[in-house]
């Protein structure tokens, strides 16, 4: 068996929220280093707020401030802490209801160790140096044993000035990806500039690149077939603007290719030809460029157009 | 036993726009779905479930939204769940709902859609670099206009069908005030002139990006009893789908079209669809996606149905008026704009579109596809209570 190809991948994207009138608010208010609730329907008091009721599904706007320091209502400890997390050194997940809320929120505590967290302790908001209003603005939670409890929710408009109305939340993805089987020989086929389809035992059609079954029959393919180098643009677009994760000059054709063989058309960039000249029916064979994995482009073999009726199944 | 008749009693949009800055994800929902109640004359207690469908959760990047957004539709302590088809999922999202209630296993549904386009970037969220393969594309219209073309070549439609559509659905914008474009200045040259993207299709012959939710209510026979306005009652829907790609696909009319559009029509007493249907909404994310779906609809023979929109007929005074509210090339929430399709449809039957209003409208189709061609859903929905 042939080897499986795996290679890292990583999908991450800077994506924005606006806040809406509660969030805004509150984490304005982390910035100015005062932390609000919301109070629900039923009197109690909800930390971090939510636009609307959890009971009742109400539209809620009084907003309280509550106190900077709380009790853990349970944890469980992070031995090793992974990017992006609160804390770079070990630490404990907490949910802190903070003096003068019903709720808890989700935080970190700094602690040297699982045996000085307990459920009941007490703790208070140690605040980022540098505050922009995020959530990261509460640095983490610290032990607090000795201080008081007294806090009252007191009444607050949620109104400040220049208020934080949207924020940036980049996500990103880790994966480590195969194509599979298949398409791991049809790669290994490429680096040797042959196409290489499979074929499906029940319908007998070719198809390229293969992805391992017919998605028609719903059996593996499991003859391999070579198939080209030559084919036919059966359809084809010409872009005419720059993708920014692309380094194409644009205009360039993007043709749909029958390969000699194969029952299904591949996507291809047409060249050495003006894109204004590129038609359905042209005949094109693969252009290979030193250590590249797919044909860089397709060019004009010089042979009369291909008959419509000899592709139009394959549009 | 039969099943329950499902009635349309409750519709609510919220006015799309490029970028909604002022709302939340829960916002933006919240205020189709109080639209929706408000028509219906009905509160958070009287809805019994939830179904809700958005597009990928990459085009926002919150994974699993619906879990947020319970309390923003008041579905704590309720059945919640989430449909997810691609472009296609306002429309299957709806037929969900309406299973629910045929199928006697809720009596009140609230169904709603939304995307939030302006926290992402579409084009990004479909072009995803994958390892070994070759980047050659960014984004839908570059994956749709090889189809376009196809379509061209084997009806022989002269070039200017596409800007016959995005004319006309510009201007039934202009009489929708929930639609997103309100170019007020159209004209057919402007939209001849617009820069060639992906040829051949025109900036002018392609959806905007939008922020938007759409919202229905969803009711059994006492439930329409009871409510204020007339309702739009569901005379068939149905749901297909195929692979992306395989040997013998029909990009140009999708076989799970068509097979989706018979299934609606025999449900629904269909037998000549040019005739007895009065309006259709159908995803036209692309101007000549118009013509091709005409025909796979069964509007037209197969080659015929760009003369239908080159004769007028599908305007809005026309025989066969198609989008009349500005279609997906006025407005698209991605997630949100099938089901604006089968809000719309139901908006016509009840007499409500206001200035888009299809004259004496009695039945209306409406129609999402999503992926890549890949998956489709279509509601038949009428002013009379469907017969049995």
């Amino acid at each position: 068996m042939s080897e499986v190809l795996t290679a890292p991948l990583v999908v991450e994207f800077p994506f924005t929220r606006s806040l809406g009138p509660v969030q805004s608010a509150f984490l304005t208010g982390l910035r100015e280093r005062l932390v609000l609730g919301v109070r629900a329907t039923d009197g109690r008091v909800v930390v971090p707020p939510v636009e609307y009721d959890p009971v009742t599904a109400d539209e809620i706007r009084d907003l309280v401030e509550v106190g900077t320091g709380g009790t853990v209502t349970t944890w469980a400890w992070n031995p090793s802490p992974r990017r992006g997390q609160p804390l770079t050194t070990p630490f404990a997940w907490v949910l802190v209801r903070l003096d003068g809320a019903d709720t808890a929120l989700l935080h970190a505590l700094d602690a040297p160790g699982p045996d000085a967290v307990r459920t009941g302790m007490r703790v208070r908001i140690r605040w980022a140096v540098e505050r922009t209003g995020a959530i990261t603005d509460i640095a983490c939670f610290e032990p607090a044993e000795n201080d008081p409890t007294d806090h009252q929710p007191a009444p607050h408009g949620g109104e400040f000035a220049e208020p934080v109305t949207g924020i940036t939340t980049p996500a990103r993805l880790d994966y480590t990806y195969s194509p599979g089987r298949a398409q791991s020989r049809y790669l290994q086929a490429l680096a040797e500039h042959r196409t290489v389809g499979e074929r499906c035992p029940s319908c007998r059609k070719v198809y390229v690149p293969p992805r391992g079954a017919c998605p028609t029959c719903g059996v593996a393919t499991d003859t391999q077939v070579e198939v080209g180098p030559r084919g036919t643009v059966t359809t084809f677009c010409i872009v005419n603007i720059k993708a920014r994760n692309l380094d194409i000059e644009v205009p360039y054709v993007y043709a749909h290719i029958a390969l000699d063989g194969a029952d299904l058309a591949l996507h291809a960039r047409i060249g050495q030809i003006p894109y204004d000249q590129v038609r359905m029916g042209l005949r094109v064979e693969p252009v290979w460029t030193e250590g590249a994995r797919h044909p860089d482009h397709y060019r004009p073999t010089g042979e009369p157009d291909a008959d419509y009726d000899s592709y139009k199944e394959l549009i | 036993m039969s099943k329950e008749p499902v009635a349309v009693v409750g519709i609510g949009q919220t006015e799309h726009v490029a970028a909604r800055r002022d709302v939340s994800l829960a916002g933006l929902v919240r205020e189709a779905a109080q639209r929706a109640l408000e028509d219906a004359e009905l509160h958070w207690a009287d809805i019994d479930a939830v179904v809700i469908g958005k597009a990928p959760d990459f085009f926002e990047g919150v994974m699993m939204p619906e879990l947020y957004l319970a309390d923003a539709l008041g579905a704590v302590g309720k059945p919640m769940l989430r449909v997810h088809t691609a472009g296609s999922v306002g429309g299957s999202t709806a037929l969900v709902a309406a299973d629910l209630v045929a199928a006697r296993v809720h009596r009140t549904v609230l169904t709603l859609a939304f995307e939030k386009q302006s926290e992402s970037n579409a084009m990004w969220g479909l072009s995803l670099p994958i390892p070994f393969q070759q980047p050659l594309l960014a984004g839908a219209g570059g994956f749709f206009a090889p189809h376009v073309r196809a379509y061209m070549r084997r009806t022989g439609a002269p070039d200017t069908v596409g800007s016959l559509v995005a004319y006309k659905d510009r201007r039934n914008a202009l009489k929708n005030p929930y639609a997103h474009l309100h170019e007020a200045d159209i004209t057919l040259e402007k939209v001849q002139s617009s820069p060639m993207l992906w040829d051949p299709i025109r900036y002018s012959e392609t959806c905007p990006s939008s922020d938007g939710a759409c919202a229905m209510i969803l009711t059994d026979r006492t439930g329409a009893a009871r409510t204020p306005h007339p309702p739009a009652w569901v005379h068939g829907g149905a749901m297909r789908s195929e692979p992306t790609l395989f040997a013998g696909k029909d990009f140009v009319s999708p076989q799970a079209g068509k097979d989706c559009a018979a299934d609606v029509y025999r449900q629904a007493g269909i037998t000549d669809p040019r005739r007895q249907i009065d309006a259709v909404e159908m995803y036209v994310p692309f101007s000549w996606y118009e013509p091709m779906w005409l025909e796979n609809l069964g509007f037209a023979q197969e080659g015929e149905g760009w003369k239908l929109t080159e004769a007028g007929v599908t305007e809005l005074d026309g025989d066969l008026p198609v989008n009349p509210s500005g279609g997906v090339l006025s407005t698209n929430p991605i997630g949100a704009s099938g089901m604006i399709r089968f809000a719309e449809a139901a908006l016509q039957v009840r007499g409500q579109a206001g200035e888009h209003q299809v004259e004496g409208a009695r039945r209306a189709l409406g129609h999402a596809y999503g992926g890549g061609s890949q998956f489709f859903a279509m509601w038949l929905v009428g002013a009379e209570a469907p017969a049995g």
